[in-house]
């Protein structure tokens, strides 16, 4: 005998009211990055030794300043996945596990945010 | 049943700890994914540090480059890349496992030491690239 109601039986969203959401998003951000690392890994390498001058022009180019923003932004995202599930893992106290979200959130949206206004102004009309 | 207080008082068996175990490479790997995960949330805080610099005109961006080609600056940025090579090599891994590969005991070894070597020899031919004059071609 289940103990389960048919509704949640048949939403699938489990114990944790989301079902495989996290799951799923850190695997397609994981392969995501592994195509805009490697495009990272060959730019910073490029840029090894640039002044300033030319690590502009490399930016200021709408590609890479795209490829940055979301690299960026998914990296950030992916961070904040496997921060949660470390957070999770280790905190048990609801007060501090809470915050703990709290700030991992604030943090990710504050490189987020960081990189996309450096990036405009460097690419962009800022 | 009746009170037993020898029963209650002697030490119950215990699951053993983490450190009792002998360390399988697999066991290496596996932490090794979470912590160069946590370091690359530093990694993070550089490159929004650095594309902030590179905004804020020429002497933010020399004060960045200067702070990375001091020996610390350097093994900080070495530790970053080590950490990046392992995370996108396990990872690789951990995609491979979710679409049912690379489970046998034999294979988790041995790609449990290719990931180790690899990122080690990734992240050392960066360097090497770097040093000899083979990076810097977008300048």
């Amino acid at each position: 005998m289940s103990l389960e109601t048919p509704l949640h039986k048949v939403e699938g969203l489990g114990s944790a009211h989301s079902g495989v959401t996290h799951f799923w998003r850190q695997r397609v951000t994981a392969a995501a990055l592994v195509f805009l690392g490697a495009w990272f890994a060959v730019s910073a390498l490029g840029l090894v030794g640039a002044g300033e001058a030319s690590t502009l022009a490399f930016l200021s180019q709408p590609l890479n300043a795209i490829l940055m923003a979301v690299f960026v932004i998914i990296a950030a995202y992916h961070m904040a996945l496997g921060m949660q599930v470390v957070i999770d893992d280790y905190i048990y106290t609801a007060w501090q596990k809470l915050s703990l979200m709290l700030l991992l959130r604030a943090f990710a949206l504050a490189v987020i945010a960081a990189s996309i206004y450096a990036l405009l102004r460097i690419a962009g009309p800022l | 049943m009746a009170e037993n207080p020898q029963r209650a008082q002697r030490p119950r068996p215990l699951s053993p700890f983490v450190t009792i175990y002998h360390w399988p490479v697999t066991m290496a790997t596996s932490i090794t994914h979470r912590f160069t995960g946590i370091g690359l949330a530093g990694g993070l805080v550089v490159l929004v540090w650095w594309l902030v610099a590179i905004a804020s005109g020429p002497e933010a961006f020399n004060q960045f480059t200067s702070l990375a080609a001091t020996p610390l600056g350097q093994v900080i940025l070495f530790l970053i890349v080590w950490s990046g090579s392992f995370h996108l090599l396990n990872g690789i891994r951990h995609l491979a496992w979710d679409m049912g590969f690379g489970f046998a005991k034999a294979t988790a070894i041995n790609n449990s030491i290719i990931v180790i070597a690899g990122s080690i020899v990734l992240a050392a031919a960066f360097f090497a690239a770097a040093y000899t004059g083979h990076g810097g071609y977008y300048q």
